[in-house]
Parts: structure tokens; sequence; C-alpha cells
């Protein structure tokens, strides 16, 4: 055909247009922002339609007390305002102008807030009991319930991030909150090696212990005989119900104050930073287990993505055989992972019993551990973004154990919304996540 | 979920059963690796009673004076629970009717966990869709005076609904937005909890002049009729144990599910519907875990309360395992835990051994018989290299 | 560096993959390794790299011996390796992906990104081998994640190269551009082991070349050594290098794609604006460097995709939104590209793989039970017909070799009136035999009077098969060609040129 001269190189070609297609996905997002916003004001003009009396009570606290007076309130502008947000963000939803990434994360943000203000104008207001419940400051209740999702959801990241499925993290929860409560119990009634102040950190360590034995497990049957993941999770939280609650049952009653009836852990306040207004009681008058979830959240984060070990661990977790071709050891990667991630299921654990409220029940975590696994993968496989899932989880908890005082919504609805909110989270926002591709893979040499 | 198993190397192939291997041959490695590990489990679980026993631990401080003392306590503290777990569960007309009992649901509900399994979905909702079976159930069966036969049909019916419903939601957000089936039934758990509590605080659903949160029994009009004492629910659902078979292993519908359970790409690739297979799989394994709760409720007439499914919901997820998701499996386990459940009581009474002592056990029996080469190591058996995966790997 | 393999065997079970190889690579030389898929040059190359450990043998450097207990082993001893499969992180950088495994990091471990970064544009600027060390890998075109996967060997000082199928993914000048690097590595003294079935390749750059063929070395030739002569001793028999066919009796137009867009779940827009026609007893050949549309192209014909704008019309009616069951039951055999991942399921038994799409049929089933004895007896015919090697038609389909897998998957398409054939990467990694096989049943369904689509990114299949070829290039159709255009130009056009105006013979 001789044709080759008339042939041109790309490079010489003009540029030629794209066709103009509306992609299916983000069609499907416009609807979904549509739906939800006009969701949500409808259920804001409700709330703010629903209201006779305007007058509700506040106080910046966690509760009410003598230094802390409830203040008064008038829902019109709070109720209205939220109506006016949610409603600019329906138009540019519907325009399809709602802003991408960032600046639409915290727009949606600011829907959620005004939202839940909204909502609280209408649950406080018109209480028909004797006893007047007043607003209260949700974050010091949330921080606190977020503590031990938050560190399960770091163990969560570090393994699948490592190409680990963890399942096992109620498991690693209930380990770790036994042991806590045992090693606190037996500092205490001894005596002779431990300052009483000690006591309850020192159950952190047995919480640290417990976690670590049972990823000890995770990694000893995922790693060495290649059990199927998702199947040793679930077995894994079997065994360690099991074990605990049976544990606790030969505990004889005599010896339950050496063994199970631990110390909890004090509120440290640290001054300067818990002065500040709102957030400062909130945030730096906890226990050291929410210091300790501040100071992991940033550790894990920078581990994973700053330092060579970080790399590795996610490549492993991603293409295990392109690691093992530079020479990176994966197992040896893996089991780091998984049991560095014991640590701080570990430390979770411990607050359902030196963290919270003392002795060890039978199932004390009381499936926790799965919540935290959602965490992790809303908050798609980052910590960062996992923490943030938890503390949604924690709002929603302290929420609902704020609004058991106030009668307008059945307990039942109000138990089960953080669970519905996860659905609805996974499903309509989440929905076909990428996990780090080798994630649940056992690596096998060829 | 991954691109890097699809590229494997052309050059390993895999060992071939021979073609005159009967069938009972090919079951051997199986059923050699399964009494291992129930050994095994066994001896881990007697290592724990040891070690927990007050007296023996007490005996462990004068053991270089009194050795004899530590392993005559230890083996008495062994044999006092192991044999008050055999008798409680196989040593009297009363404790295998017991055992029966306790198997029908956990064979139901393993059933349905099993049926996920086979269309590639790991269903840990058992519980949540019990729950909710349970409520229509109930419901139907003590609300209602109707003549008995129909009234036994239309309450087991309503357990069926209740739990396709709560299955088939799962199944349905799985299609159609991708939703992870192990959060989302782990959430309708508790959501099920929630609604069945919901329930129980209505006036309709309490004894009257009670207000705990207990139903009455069902209506003995809508309660399976017993047969030597064993409730004939359990015939139920051995009869859904074949039924489940014949499904899965002789229908155009199994043939889809284990397909879109193989390879979900394949799958779509042949024409198949992967949504409409995830959905129907969930709720039909919805509808087997209401039948597990008919079980209780219809068959041992226990009152609906919130306790209804005990832990019997997570005990399918492993009777699914151990039966390696195939319903003859699936009734095995199912009876094997049934009896470890009811021996576990007798084991308490007389022994003073916690009952949660065959929820370890379960555990190990199951995690052993998924690391065979563990189990073919501590017992020197050769290994004959066959993988026991029931189902895909990865989210 | 002188490289000494002595005696090297590998055996999985009672299979021997490699059987006491001997190889001498000296320092400087371009050596080939020539054998058909599965002849076991990937399994000598593991073990020379560390990731398989040797049953038998020994390897030398310098005489001395050496074992590799890991890739890190071999890495040390001066080997590095770009393999078939990119051992790419897609989600990391170019750098990340360089520095793995010998990072540059500041104090405790942390990573020095920037260093890093430095190191990669020094190597690609020494060798001439353009990447942007910023960009994440899985936004490269695969031709430059060979790059990335070539800096990343040198950045090891790699005095050895073992280059395992490198030209698969590459367009003709990319090769060209490929083969000049290696020219310009041995220059430099690097020692390059360069792994390939494709004869033309060897013969362009190799200094010394080496046959295998079932794991065993069959023979050396020099680069002289014509393509006949060669193939023979890679396959063990002489080779028609050419399929056997009439010209085309082309009929009416049954399959026709209107402006079909595609956009795929990432929302990137994979097909542009794409219109050809399929006519009875013809074949389309559809030619184009890997990841150019054409899987998305083809998904969309079966209804796996749904176009995003355009229609597909069969028969003149408009199928575009079909889903592959209706398509399937109208009449389109499809045979995908990937056949582990889409075209059978490997835990099933041939039997059940056989009836895949045609359970459904009423030869099989009545509509709620399948009848077993229809497809034993459908098995055991297609396994005659088709020569599928098999233990028995109850043994799973992945305990079957590559070729016999494709022949299942074809078998089963083959087995219900065609009135299309869409064919993707119908022979990749199948030998030789199967090759033949599988071209000659393409051509017999032509000659029935399919209408035949046949994606390749061989273009000597394309050549081989096609009565007219359309070259895909970023999404689009570029040009509709005749078979006898000449090889660079095609070349040019998968490169993004446009057919020129009086070139479309189609």
């Amino acid at each position: 055909m001789g044709v080759t001269d008339t042939i041109k190189a790309p490079e010489a070609g003009t540029p030629i247009e794209e066709p103009r297609v509306r992609d299916r996905a983000d069609l499907a997002r416009q609807v979904r922002l549509v739906i939800t916003f006009a969701i949500t004001l409808a259920l804001l003009v409700w709330f703010a339609l629903n209201i006779e009396n305007t007058s509700v009570t506040y106080v910046l606290g966690e509760r009410v007390t003598v230094d802390d007076k409830p203040k008064e309130l008038t829902t019109t502008w709070v109720s209205w305002g939220a109506v006016v947000v949610s409603a600019v963000a329906l138009v540019l939803a519907a325009l399809n102008r709602f802003p991408r990434r960032w600046p639409g994360a915290l727009l949606a943000l600011l829907v959620g807030i005004t939202f839940y203000l909204g909502f609280l104008m209408w649950a406080y207001a018109d209480q028909g009991g004797a006893f007047q419940a007043a607003i209260a400051n949700p974050i010091p209740g949330t921080m606190r319930i977020a503590t031990p999702l938050v560190l399960g959801a770091l163990a969560g990241c570090l393994c699948e991030r490592a190409g680990v499925i963890n399942i096992a993290i109620e498991g690693q929860f209930l380990a770790g909150a036994f042991f806590a409560s045992v090693f606190t119990s037996v500092a205490y009634s001894s005596l002779v090696f431990i300052p009483v102040a000690l006591c309850a950190p020192f159950g952190l360590v047995g919480g640290v212990i417990a976690g670590v034995g049972v990823a000890a497990m995770l990694g000893l049957f995922a790693l060495r005989y290649e059990v199927n993941q998702v199947v040793l999770g679930v077995v894994l939280v079997a065994f360690a119900s099991g074990l605990t609650a049976f544990l606790l049952g030969q505990i004889p009653g005599s010896e339950k104050d050496t063994f199970n009836n631990p110390q909890i852990l004090e509120e440290i306040r640290i001054p300067g930073l818990a002065d500040i207004p709102v957030l400062g009681e909130a945030l730096f008058n906890q226990t050291i287990l929410v210091y300790l979830m501040y100071v992991s959240v940033a550790v894990v984060t920078f581990l994973l993505f700053e330092t060579r070990w970080g790399l590795r661990v996610r490549s492993v977790g991603e293409h295990p055989k392109a690691a093992d071709t530079v020479g990176i050891r994966v197992n040896r990667v893996r089991w780091q992972a998984v049991l560095l991630g014991g640590v701080f299921a570990g430390l979770g654990g411990a607050y359902y019993t030196v963290g919270s409220t003392g002795a060890f029940d039978r199932d004390v975590s009381a499936g926790t551990g799965f919540i935290a696994l959602a965490a992790v993968i809303m908050g798609r496989w980052h910590p960062i973004g996992a923490t943030f899932a938890a503390i949604f989880f924690g709002f929603m908890w302290n929420l609902q154990n704020q609004l058991s005082f106030v009668d307008k919504l059945p307990v039942e609805l109000l138990g089960a919304a953080p669970y519905l909110a996860t659905i609805i989270a996974v499903a309509g926002f989440v929905g076909r996540v990428r996990p780090p591709a080798a994630d649940g893979e056992p690596y096998v040499k060829s | 979920m991954s691109e890097t198993t699809t590229t494997q190397e052309p050059v390993a192939p895999q060992p071939k059963p021979s073609p005159g291997a009967s069938r009972w041959e090919a079951w051997l490695p199986t059923v050699k690796d399964t009494l291992g590990a129930i050994v095994l489990a066994l001896l881990v679980g007697a290592l724990l009673i040891i070690f927990s026993t007050p007296r023996v631990i007490e005996s462990l401080s004068y053991f270089f004076s009194y050795p004899w003392d530590f392993f005559r306590y230890a083996a008495i503290a062994v044999w006092d629970g192991y044999s008050a777990l055999l008798d409680g569960s196989l040593g009297s007309p009363g404790a295998i009717v017991r055992t029966l009992e306790r198997a029908a649901p956990l064979i139901c509900a393993g059933l349905g966990v099993s049926l996920a399994f086979r269309a590639g979905m790991f269903n840990i909702g058992a519980q949540g869709q019990m729950l909710v079976g349970g409520i229509l159930a109930g419901w139907i069966g003590f609300h209602f005076d109707l003549p008995v036969g129909l009234h036994l049909l239309l309450a087991l019916l309503g357990a069926l609904v209740g739990g396709a419903v709560w299955g088939g939601i799962a199944g349905f957000l799985k299609a159609q937005t991708g939703a992870h089936e192990v959060i989302t039934t782990i959430m309708l758990n508790y959501v099920g909890r929630f609604l069945l509590l919901y329930f129980l605080a209505k006036e309709s659903f309490q004894r009257p002049g009670q207000e705990n949160l207990l139903s009455p029994p069902v209506a003995d009009s809508a309660s399976f009729p017993s047969i030597l004492g064993v409730h004939t629910g359990f015939f139920v659902a051995v009869l859904a144990a074949l039924l489940i078979w014949w499904l899965l292993e002789r229908s155009t519908w199994g043939f889809e599910i284990r397909a879109v359970g193989a390879n979900p790409d394949a799958a779509r690739t042949a024409g198949m519907s992967v949504a409409r297979v995830y959905i129907t799989a969930m709720t039909v394994a919805g509808m087997l875990a209401g039948l597990a709760v008919a079980m209780q409720l219809l068959g041992r007439q226990d009152p609906l309360g919130d306790q209804i499914a005990g832990t019997i919901g997570f005990d399918a997820i492993t009777v699914a395992l151990l039966g390696r998701a195939t319903p003859l499996g699936t009734v095995l386990a199912g009876l094997l835990f049934g009896a470890l459940s009811s021996g576990g009581l007798a084991m308490q009474a007389a022994a003073g051994v916690p009952p949660e002592m065959s929820q370890v056990l379960q555990a190990l029996i199951v995690l052993f018989v998924a690391a065979p080469a563990l189990v073919r190591g501590v017992f020197r058996m050769r290994d004959t290299g066959q993988a026991s995966t029931v189902m895909a790997k990865g989210w | 560096m002188h490289l000494e393999i002595r005696g090297l065997t590998k055996r999985f079970g009672s299979f021997t993959a490699n059987d006491k190889i001997d190889l001498t690579i000296e320092p400087g030389e371009i050596h080939c390794l020539l054998g058909e898929n599965g002849a076991g040059k990937s399994t000598l190359m593991n073990m020379l790299y560390g990731l398989l450990d040797p049953t038998e043998g020994e390897i030398l450097i310098d005489e001395k011996p050496v074992a590799f207990a890991s890739p890190g082993d071999a890495i040390a001893a001066g080997i590095g390796m770009v393999h078939q499969h990119f051992m790419l992180v897609p989600v990391f950088t170019v750098a990340e992906n360089v520095m793995l495994g010998r990072e540059q990091t500041r104090a405790m471990g942390v990573l020095n990104r920037p260093q890093a970064a430095e190191r990669v544009r020094e190597l690609s600027e020494r060798y001439g081998l353009k990447v942007d060390p910023d960009r994440l890998v899985e936004q490269l075109p695969v031709g430059v994640q060979q790059r990335v996967e070539i800096i990343k060997a040198l950045a090891n000082d790699a005095e050895v190269l073992i280059l395992d199928e490198p030209t698969a993914v590459l367009t003709p000048q990319e090769i060209d551009e490929l083969m000049d690097i290696m020219r310009e590595l041995k220059a430099r003294g690097t020692s390059i082991i360069f792994i390939t079935h494709k004869l033309r390749e060897v013969k362009a750059v190799g200094d010394r070349i080496t046959v295998i063929r079932r794991g065993k070395v069959v023979g050396t030739a020099a680069p002289e050594t014509s393509e006949a002569e060669l193939a023979e001793m890679m396959v063990g028999r002489s080779v028609k290098l050419k399929v056997d066919k009439d010209a085309a009796k082309s009929g009416d137009v049954v399959l026709e794609a209107r402006n079909v867009t595609v956009v795929d779940p990432r929302g990137h827009l994979v097909v542009k604006d794409v219109s050809f026609e399929a006519r009875a007893g013809e074949v389309l050949g559809i030619a184009g460097v890997q990841g150019n549309g054409q899987t998305e192209l083809i998904k969309s014909l079966l209804g796996l995709l749904r176009p995003a704008a355009g229609e597909i019309y069969l028969d003149g009616r408009d199928i575009s939104h079909h889903g592959p069951r209706q398509s399937l039951e109208d009449g389109i055999g499809y045979i995908p590209e990937d056949r582990s991942h889409d075209g059978f399921v490997g835990s099933f038994s041939v039997r059940e793989n056989l009836v895949l799409d045609l359970f459904r049929h009423p030869d099989y089933s009545n509509g709620l039970a399948l009848d077993l004895e229809a497809m034993r007896k459908n098995a055991d015919h297609r396994i005659e017909e088709f020569d599928i090697r098999t233990e028995s038609a109850d043994a799973p389909v992945s305990a079957l070799s590559g070729g016999n897998q494709q022949k299942v998957v074809v078998a089963r398409e083959f087995s219900r009136p065609l009135k299309v054939l869409i064919a993707s990467q119908p022979t990749r990694g199948v030998d030789v035999g199967s090759i033949e096989f599988m071209h000659k049943r393409i051509i017999a369904e032509r000659d029935r009077g399919t209408a035949v689509i046949v994606v390749s990114t061989e273009l000597d299949e394309i050549f081989a098969l096609s009565d007219r070829i359309a070259v895909m290039y970023d999404g689009r159709v570029v040009g509709t060609v005749s078979p006898d255009i000449a090889r660079e130009d095609i070349g040019l056009m998968m490169a993004g040129a446009h057919e020129p105006a009086e070139g479309g013979a189609a």
C-alpha cells in the first residue's frame, strides 16, 4: 500500500475532541446527593414546624452542674437556619454544582451539623414530663465512646494495609478487656510491686498482652497455616468470647476481688489545654487511654505513610509479589503489622474494664469490635478516615444516651440508629470501596 | 477481588484425584482432618480445664513435694468435665432428645450460612434474621387462635417471611450498591434486635398482667407435634437440608449460585444475573434462619424474648464452616454442636466447668479444621495437600 | 559478570518444569531464551532470581556457586529482572516503586521522597528512559510502566538484567525503542537475558539463542538461523507460520456499532465514539496495544458494559440495552480475553463448564432441574470433538493446561448456532498446537457464514486471521485497513497515527 509517508505521527495530529458523555457514576452521585438533601430538608422543615414552645435550655458542659446552670435558647433561628443551609445544599446538588473533594466534604459536614442542631431543637422543645432535660455538650461522651473504636480501627487499618483481614477486633477487645481487669485487680490486691495509682495503667499492659496474644493467633493461622481470614476472624471472636467467659466462670466468687475488681483509670486534666472553652474540658480532661488514642492515630498515620516500614507494609498489602521481588520478606512484615495492631486493639479492649466500668462481664464489649471494623471500611482503610468514622459512631451512641432522657422518640429506634446509620453510610455513600489489593490473600511463593 | 489470583502460571498442576477413587476415598482426608481437629480441640480444652481449676492450680504450689496431687487433680477435673459432657449429650434418652432439639436450629441456620457461602457471601446475619422471623412467627403463634395445622403452617410461614426479608435486605444492598454483606448483616443483627425489643414492649406481645420483655409461648395449635419426645421440627430441619442439597446440586438455580460463588465474573459473562443470585440466595438463607427460630418458638415452645436466638445465629457460622458449606456436612456439624451445647450445660451442673467450654471447643474445632496442616502436623498424618477452603478470599 | 547455570532442575510434584538446564551468560551479551508458552522459561528465571528454590543443580557467578534464598540475595548479587506481569504497586508513585526494598531514608527510617525522586530522574536521564517520578503508576500507560520496571532493576546496579516477555505490551515502535535501550545497556557492559517466543525479536537483537522446549534445552542457535528453523526447534516439529484460508465471502452486515462510547466504572472514558460493521463470513480483526479500549468495547458488545452513548445493532435490531444473557441467546458467541477470570469457573467440572451459558436451554434443563445425563453426553461429545485433554469430564477445569482450558471455552461457544463470534485474545498463553487448532476453528466458523470479530494484541495473529483490520488507539478506531498493510504502518496507527485518506481499503 506504500502509504507510509502519508501516515502522520500522533504528535503532528491535532487534538481530537472527546465525546461529551455524562458519566453514570457522576449522575448517580447527583441523584444520591439530591435525595439525601431533599430528605434532610424535609425533615428539618418538619422539625421547625413542629415546635410549639420555642424555648429550650442548654449547657456547655457535659451535664448540668451547680456551676453550669442551664441557659435559655430560642429555637427559631437555629431551626430555620438549618433549613436554609440544607436548602442551599439541595439547590447546589440539583444544579450539579455541589463541590467535590474536601470543600464538598466540608459542606456536607456543615449540613450534617446543622441537621443535628435542627433535630436537637425539635427533640428538646416541648418536653412533656416534669423534668426538663437540657441540651448538653456531646463532645466529651463522644470522645470517650469513640476511644476504643478508634483504637480497634487502627488495629484493623494496620492489619488490612498489610493484607491480613482482621475481623477479630472484637475478640481482641474481649481478651484485652478481661486481662486488663485481671492485671489491675491482681496488682491492686497484692499491692507488692505496683503503687496504687499505677494499678489501673498497669491493667493496660495486660490489655496489650492479650490483644497481641489474639493477634498472634491471627498471624499464626492466617500467615503460617493460610486459613481463610474472614473465617478465622469469626472463629477467633467466638474463641475469645468463649474463653473469657469460661475463665470468668472459673474465678470463684470468693476470689472475685483478687481477679476481677479493678481500679478504673482516673481522668487527667491537662492544664492550659483543658481551659479552652467548649472543647477543652471535652478533649483534655480525659483518662490516659484517651490521650493514648490521640497519639496512636498520629503515630499509625505517620508510620504507614512516612516511614520505610509503612511503605513496606502497604506494598505487601497491595502487591506482595512485587515486594518479594525486591527482597522484602512478605510474611515477616505482615507479622509485624498484625502484632502491632494487637497492641492498639488490646488497649481498646482495656477501655471496657479499667477504662470505664471496672469489672469484666461476659461479652462486655458488646459487638463494638465489629463497629470498629465497619469504621475501617467506612474510613477506606486510612487511619484518619477510620478515626472520623469511629468518632461518628461515638457521636451517634452518645446522642442516643443523651436523648434517652427525652421521650420524643422510641428508645428502640434510638438504639438502632447507629447501626442504621452505618448501613445507610455503607450502602449509600461508601458502596464499592477498594480495599488493599491483596487484602485477605495469603502469600504463597509460586 | 484481586488481579493477582487470576494470572497464575500454567506450570504447576494440581494433584488430581485418581479416576478410580470411590466417593468415600475422596471423603477420607476430610473425615480424618475433622476427627483430628476434634481430638486436638478436646486436648486444648483439657489443658484449659486443668489450668483454670483452682484445686489443680493450688496443687502446683507444692508440685515438687507432691507432684502426684497435680496429676491426680488434673485428671479428675478433665475426666469429670468430659464424662459429664458425654453423659449430658448422649448418655440418656432425655439427653439425646436435648441434643437433637439443640441441633435442629443449628442445622437450619447453618444451612442458611452455608447457602450464602456457596453464593460467595458471608452471612453473619443469621442472628438478626432469626429475631425478625421470630417476631412474626411468635406473634402469629400466640396472638391468634386458629385450627391445628393451619396455625402451625401460618406461624412457620411468618418465620420464613421475616427471615427472608431480613436476609434479602442484605442481598439487595450488596447487589445494588456493593455494600459488603459482612458489614450490613452485622448491623442488621443489631437493628433486628431493637426491632424485636420494640415489639416486645408492646402490650400485645406481653403475657397478660406482666411487663417484662417476654411473650407467652405459642399456642399448642401452632407448635410442632412430638414423636418419641423429639418435636417434629427436627425432621423438618433434616428435610430442609435435603431440599437445599437438591437445590444446590441438581437445580438450575443452584448451578447459578455455585457459579456466582466460585467466579462471579465468569458467571456474569455467561449471562447469569449476579445481582439476582445475591438477592435470592440471601433471601433463602434468611428463610432458613427463620426456620431456625421456628425450631425454638414452635418446636421447644420457648417464649419470644431477646434471648430467643441465644448465640445460635453465630454458632451457625461455625456449623457451616465445620460442615464445609455442604448440606450433609452442616447436618453432621449441627448434631455435633448440638451435642456439645447440651453437654455443656451438664458439664456445669455435674463438674462445675463453665458451659462456655462448649463454645471454646466449637471455636477450636473449626479453627483446627480450617488449618489441616496443623492437625496433620500434630498427629503426623500424611499431608495430602488438599485445601479445604469453602469461600473466596478477600473482601 | 559471568553467570552460569548448571543442571538446574525444578519439579512440582511429579511434574518436571525444568530438566537439567545448562546456560552460560557472558558479560555484555544479549542472550535470548526462546520457547513457547509453558516451556519453562519463566520457571527457570524465577529460580535464577530467587523466587523459586531449584530442586537440583547450581548457579555460579564468576565460577563461584551461589544460592539465592530470596530475590533480595539475587539483587545483591547483581541480578535484576523485569517481570512479564509488572511487579509494580499500582497505588504507589514511580519513585516509591523504585525505592521499595532499598528506601532512601532520613533518621529513624523516615522516607526521603525528594532524594528517591532525584535518583529516578538521574537514572532516567542516564539511560534515556523518560518517566515522571511523582506520577502514580496506575495512571501510566503500560509502555511507561515497563520503563519504570527497567529503572527499578537498574537502580540496583544490575549487571545481569532478565527481561521476561517484555514486548507483549508494546507497539512495534516501542519494541524498537526497547531494543535500542537493550543495545545501549549492552554497550555499557550489562548482560541481558531476553525471554520471548517471538522469532523476529530474537533475530533482531540477540547475540546467542538458547531454545527451551518442555523444560529442556533443545539447542542453541545463532541469530542468523532462519525463522522456520527456530520455530521448528521451539515446537519440535515443522510449524506452518501461516493459517490456510480462502478469501472471505463477505455477506450482509450482522453486527454494527454506531458511535459507541463507554465509560468504565472508575469514570474514565475508555471507548470513544467507535463505529464499525461486522459482516457475515468475514473476520474483522481489532488490533491495538493492550489497554486502548478493546476490552471495554467488546464487553459493551455483549452487554457486560452498557454504552454511555451510541447504539449496537444485531441484524438491524438495537441491542444496546440487552444484558449478556439476551445477547448470548441472540446468537453472539463470546470468548473472553482473560479466560480464567471471565471464561470458566475453575472449581467447576469440565462437564459443568461446557454448559455454563447453556444450562437454561431445554436440552440441558427443564427450567428447574438440570438434566445431568444430557450434560454428561454433551461433555463426552465436546471433549472428543475438540480433543480436550482431561482425565475425565468431572475433573475441575482448573486442573487443565492453559490450552485445554481455552478449548473448553471455545467448545462451549461453538456448540450452539452463532450469528456473531467475538474472540478476544483467543490464543493468549496457549501452546503452538492449540494456536493452530484455534485458528482453524475460527476460520471454519467464518466460512460457515458467522461474522467473526477477533481482538488481539499480537499483530501476527491479526494478520493471520483478519479480512479487515480495525486499529484502536486511546479508545478510538483510528482506521480500518486491509491485512496487506505494511507492519510499520499498522504500528504507527497503533501509536495513534491516522490512516491515510486513500488507505481505508475496507
